[in-house]
């Protein structure tokens, strides 16, 4: 008494494309990639689909399910409503490569412009746990992208030349925090990531799978690591009076 | 149903502030007894006792003209303090994203376009203004002290030695406490008690910094929550006061 | 008929960016060589990323009696003496150099009290060695290479697949492949070539290993001429998930068991006590008062009390004791065991296995603190690879390397946990200096590479032009099927017969698949290219099975449950004869210099801590 469900998956390319109408017999449990997997199994071999681990550990089937961006991994049927056909579409923010597979090539761009881990000169490496858990919940990072794909500054206003996109304000965060980085960062953060843009409206944090607050914890922090440094009058003052060293790093 | 929670939020948000604009005007019927609208404190000038540097100033205009048209503008207490509330939730990171999403369609909802073409974030003016949170944050702790000490003064009735409860009494002290889970949970006190550091165990004092940092952080994480509380109960407090006041009903008396 | 294709010229090419293969090209990039990377995926989503658990280094920062020693001995016992014990040497040496250098590369691990990366302990190590972060071990690696590498000058090739090496005169030169995006063909010309592709999960049916896992390092060494050895030694998790189908093989890590995780049947009983080998029998609990004792001592953070229980057994005798419990008939509604931590606090399951109680609660609607979850064996790790000298990872091919799991050697018949991310930055880092040293001293290949590259290209094509053929998923289903249940957990003489009977039908098969449509990021192609590779080691791990009539570590064969003192001295190692058919045959075991041999018999005789 196996169940029938309708899959409606974008096929096409750079050159147009349309939504197909796929019927895959369900079982108990299953998840939106096990369904693609059985329409390139039966129907369509050639359906481009990136995946790798299936287990919502490397981030790579992410796409929009029923219009909302999501780990086909860790979708589950029963949660989408029975009564209209799944919808799945490629990630809108990003170049289409073919059918469900964008060219993500931009973040490892982005990725490559931010300076690495730079250990403070003579660090000690001894820290305690309180110091790093920042920095171990942003380092969670299974670099989905959904986060990026979701961001209206992104998303709705390509904004891409000046703004890096919650992914890279997670990255730069767990390099800021870093108890053994040694580079000022918020330059980089303010100017070239393009914190200003972002107006917290939380959406990342909403898709992000790995449940990293990334605006709590992330975004807002850095921001008022830039307000200590730009744009708080007292402190610019203070700064511009006693010397730049003063009040850039506390302690 | 994606315009679910924008429209809840634009309702609330706009019930409150209809609500908050007409009570300040009214500039009556915000004090009763030992108890003090919370729209009104601290009291800077005003009628009644609990008036810090006495009766309405002289230098209030009593009216001005503007495009020929007489205008009266009634002095209320509230004018004087609103500002500080109101810049303080204006700027709050959580209620920028409330009004940027259900007011601005900034976005309106996760994943769904929009009717703006244009877009500078909080790069520019005046946006660019929401950065000195961290001030309003300063004032709005000096209001906790306030209110913390009319929710105290509520319990009095003849003198300081003379206790007593009403209901009133309860809701004022309950005012306090919900402002100050929403007050002691803000993004940038968590960055100014301890957030700015990048280590928490170097020294003594930062060891320090971060319990209470995460004494912040624990209420950090239920902000939205406690905007939404604090926002609705300092509406009723003013309600409360104001019908007590007006005499539409008695203050139970709990002891 | 020749398609057009890019060229790239580098000193050395690493092919993997999992641990391995980032940290080969890392090193040899440091040495000053020109370095390119390839990798089938997106960089960053290789296989390491699913370990969990930790990386074993004799870091001592927890138990102060740890040291390379110990590590060495635990890792020949583990492999049950049939490790490369050179191989085992440098890694114990080594790691926990290595794992410093990822801290100073970024990574952030978890700490101990004083401010030290904290170690937790794991099945065969007698101190507590794992570093660890939480149980994302495997992420935090990959992305301190991945960050360390990028900024380093390496060039990644992301998403291009190698489908052949190209020689000149016996060495390796380059290597031929294809941008799975576009389909457009690549060649890339080396000085030295660094194999980092991982291992063969794909081959069985029920696995925790990602479609990458294709054996496309072994493949590709094969035909080059190389010698793979000890491929019939395939580790099976004993926990994977079994239920829902679709994730069915997906890890449930060790750290359950190794946190109090209690097995049982459906009859309610503790089975593993039955299955504890005699010879270290004396190691575990006695009986289930004594295994309580000790998983009290664990949630009270104090010193062991009494011994550890059965279920800390090696994977490989977990992983025969619930398929035999299964077989018997006293299995699970959806055939495994259950196993059980849902009675210890809510919150201490919560907080230790963070990702196991949302993999449970979101895949499966297992609520791992209230009901036991449901677990069976799951294909793992391929213990056996491609030969390599220990010292540089240079394989039995000039100018080839290997490093990883596509190597062989080091882990023996059975690997311990933790030992695996290890491996991956101990002989990444040697390979990358290997190539990169190698690529010095080489020159540029004097012959033409066309025809090489004509017939590589004419290869790759050829699946679209047939109109007769069989389509790559029921291929590779009727393969894993033949791996699953010819050689699988336990094998018998006349079983290894019968899938090698069926492989050999299967070949031509596959010699002809066919694909529909066209070159551009077309997974059906990309299944029936890799399916070769997957048709070498299926073949080399079946006959290798059967040239090893004995059962040692990971390898149980049915029919001769015991040691043979024989095979205890020699490797199975296969190559591609002169007719392109695959020959087995012995190998001496390279023999323990003396020195070690006399610190593994001093570890060996040292007392275990104390029991109650």
């Amino acid at each position: 008494m196996a169940e029938t469900r309708e899959f409606q998956v974008f096929r096409g390319d750079r050159s147009g494309g349309k939504m197909e109408t796929y019927p895959v017999e369900v079982t108990p449990g299953m998840v939106v990639l096990d369904a693609m997997h059985r329409i390139q199994a039966t129907a369509a071999p050639d359906m481009a689909v990136r995946w790798n681990c299936k287990a919502a550990k490397c981030g790579s089937c992410s796409a929009e399910v029923n219009g909302k961006p999501k780990l086909m991994c860790k979708t589950r049927l029963d949660a989408l409503p029975a009564d209209r056909p799944v919808e799945v579409r490629p990630l809108r923010t990003f170049p289409l490569i073919r059918d469900l597979v964008t060219d993500v090539s931009w973040n490892y761009e982005v990725n490559k412009k931010i300076p690495p881990f730079t250990p403070k000169p003579g660090a000690v490496w001894r820290w305690k746990q309180e110091d790093v858990d920042r920095v171990q919940e942003f380092r969670k990072c299974i670099e989905c992208f959904l986060c990026q794909t979701v961001c209206h500054v992104l998303r709705d206003h390509q904004k891409q030349p000046v703004f890096n996109g919650p992914r890279f304000f997670v990255r730069l965060a767990s390099l800021e925090m870093h108890p053994m980085d040694g580079l000022d960062r918020l330059e980089q953060i303010k100017e070239k990531s393009g914190l200003g843009y972002c107006n917290i409206t939380k959406c990342c944090t909403e898709v992000c799978p790995e449940d990293i607050r990334i605006t709590d914890n992330a975004i807002i922090p850095l921001k008022e690591r830039v307000v200590d440094r730009f744009y708080d009058p007292i402190r610019v003052l203070f700064r511009k009076i006693f010397g730049s060293a003063s009040l850039t790093k506390p302690e | 149903m994606w315009w679910l929670e924008p429209l809840a939020v634009a309702l609330g948000l706009s019930a409150f502030g209809i609500y908050s604009f007409w009570a300040a005007l009214q500039g009556d019927h915000y004090a009763w007894g030992p108890y003090l609208s919370p729209f009104y404190s601290p009291e800077l000038f005003g009628n009644s006792s609990h008036a810090l540097f006495g009766p309405p100033p002289s230098w209030w205009p009593a009216a001005f003209s503007m495009f020929g048209v007489e205008l009266h503008i009634p002095f209320s207490p509230a004018f004087l303090i609103l500002w500080a509330p109101l810049g303080f939730r204006g700027t709050c990171y959580y209620y920028r994203k409330a009004y940027y999403r259900s007011f601005f369609q900034n976005p309106t909802a996760c994943a769904v376009g929009k009717p703006w073409k244009s877009y500078c974030g909080e790069t520019a003016f005046p946006l660019i203004l929401q950065n000195i949170h961290r001030y309003f944050l300063y004032v709005a702790i000096v209001f906790i002290a306030f209110l913390t000490y009319d929710g105290l003064k509520a319990f009095t009735r003849e003198g300081p030695k003379d206790y007593v409860a009403g209901l009133g009494s309860v809701v004022l002290l309950l005012n306090a406490f919900f402002l100050a889970m929403y007050t002691f949970g803000c993004h940038s006190l968590r960055h100014l008690v301890g957030g700015h550091l990048d280590s928490f165990s170097d020294s003594a004092s930062s060891c320090t910094r971060h319990k209470i940092w995460s004494g912040v952080t624990c209420l950090n994480e239920r902000h939205m929550m406690w905007a939404w509380i604090s926002l609705f109960w300092v509406g009723f407090s003013d309600v409360y006061v104001r019908l007590v006041s007006m005499g539409r009903i008695a203050d139970l008396r709990i002891f | 008929m020749p398609d057009k294709y890019e060229t790239h010229d580098c000193d050395v090419l690493v092919i993997g960016a999992g641990g391995a293969g980032l940290r080969a090209a890392i090193e040899s990039s440091a040495m000053g060589a020109k370095t390119a990377l390839v990798c089938k995926s997106l960089l960053g989503k290789a296989h390491t990323v699913m370990a969990e658990g930790g990386i074993a280094a004799a870091l001592a920062n927890v138990d102060e009696e740890d040291d390379w020693r110990v590590h060495f001995h635990d890792t020949m016992a583990g492999g049950k003496m049939l490790n490369n014990w050179r191989m085992a040497e440098l890694h114990a040496k080594e790691a926990p150099e290595r794992v410093l250098e990822l801290e100073r590369w970024g990574a952030v691990f978890d700490r101990t009290r004083d401010g030290r990366i904290l170690q937790r302990a794991f099945g065969g190590h007698r101190h507590k060695r794992l570093s660890h972060v939480g149980d994302r071990t495997g992420l935090e690696m990959i992305r301190t290479l991945q960050d360390k590498g990028v900024h380093q000058g390496i060039d990644v090739y992301m998403e291009c697949t190698i489908t052949r090496l190209l020689m000149d005169g016996g060495r390796v030169v380059g290597a031929f492949g294809y941008w799975r995006e576009s389909g457009r063909f690549v060649v890339f010309r080396s000085k030295a070539t660094v194999l980092a592709t991982g291992g063969f999960g794909k081959a069985y049916p029920v696995t925790s290993n990602s479609w990458e896992y294709t054996g496309d390092g072994h493949g590709l060494a094969y035909r080059a001429g190389a010698e793979l050895i000890d491929m019939e030694f395939v580790q099976f998790h004993p926990t994977g998930m079994v239920w829902p189908p679709g994730v069915k093989g997906l890890l449930v890590t060790e750290a359950v068991r190794g946190e109090g995780g209690i097995l049982r049947n459906s009859k309610g009983e503790r089975f593993m006590f039955k299955y504890l080998p005699e010879a270290n029998r004396k190691d575990f609990a006695a009986d289930e008062a004594e295994a309580t004792r000790w998983v009290e001592s664990v949630l009270a953070d104090s010193k062991p009390d009494g011994r550890r229980p059965p279920e800390l057994s090696t994977r490989d005798n977990v992983a025969r004791a619930i398929y035999t419990e299964v077989k018997e008939g006293r299995g699970s509604p959806h055939g495994g065991a259950f196993l059980d931590i849902s009675y210890q606090p809510a919150d201490r399951v919560k907080k230790k296995l963070p990702s196991m109680y949302h993999q449970f609660l979101e895949l499966a609607d297992v609520d791992i603190t209230k009901v036991p979850m449901e677990v069976g064996p799951t294909c793992h790790y391929a213990m056996g690879g491609v030969r390599v000298d220990a010292d540089t990872c240079v394989t039995t091919v000039p100018g080839l390397f290997a490093a990883g799991e596509v190597a062989g050697g080091m882990h023996g018949s059975n690997r311990l946990g933790g030992n695996s991310l290890s491996d991956l930055i101990v002989f990444g880092c040697r390979a990358g200096r290997g190539a990169a040293e190698s690529a010095k001293t080489a020159s540029r290949p004097t012959g033409s590479l066309d025809r090489q590259i004509d017939e590589a290209a004419a290869e790759v094509n050829a699946p679209f032009g047939r109109t007769t053929g069989e389509h790559p998923y029921a291929l590779h289903s009727e393969l894993q099927e033949i791996m699953g249940s010819c050689v699988g957990i336990f094998r018998t003489e006349s079983d290894l017969k019968e899938g090698i009977r069926r492989l050999e039908a299967l070949g031509p098969k596959v010699r002809n698949v066919r694909v529909e449509g066209s070159r551009m990021y077309n997974p059906g192609w990309h299944l029936a290219l890799d399916l070769g590779n997957l048709m070498v080691i299926s073949e080399a791990i079946a006959r290798s099975a059967l040239a090893r009539p004995e059962s040692r570590g990971a390898h149980s064969r049915l029919d001769h449950p015991n040691y043979d003192p024989h095979f205890a001295t020699v490797n199975n190692c296969v190559k591609q004869n002169d007719t392109g058919g695959m020959t087995v045959r012995e190998t001496p075991l390279p023999k323990m210099s003396d020195e070690l041999r006399k610190v593994y018999d001093e570890v060996e005789a040292m007392s275990l801590p104390a029991k109650a």
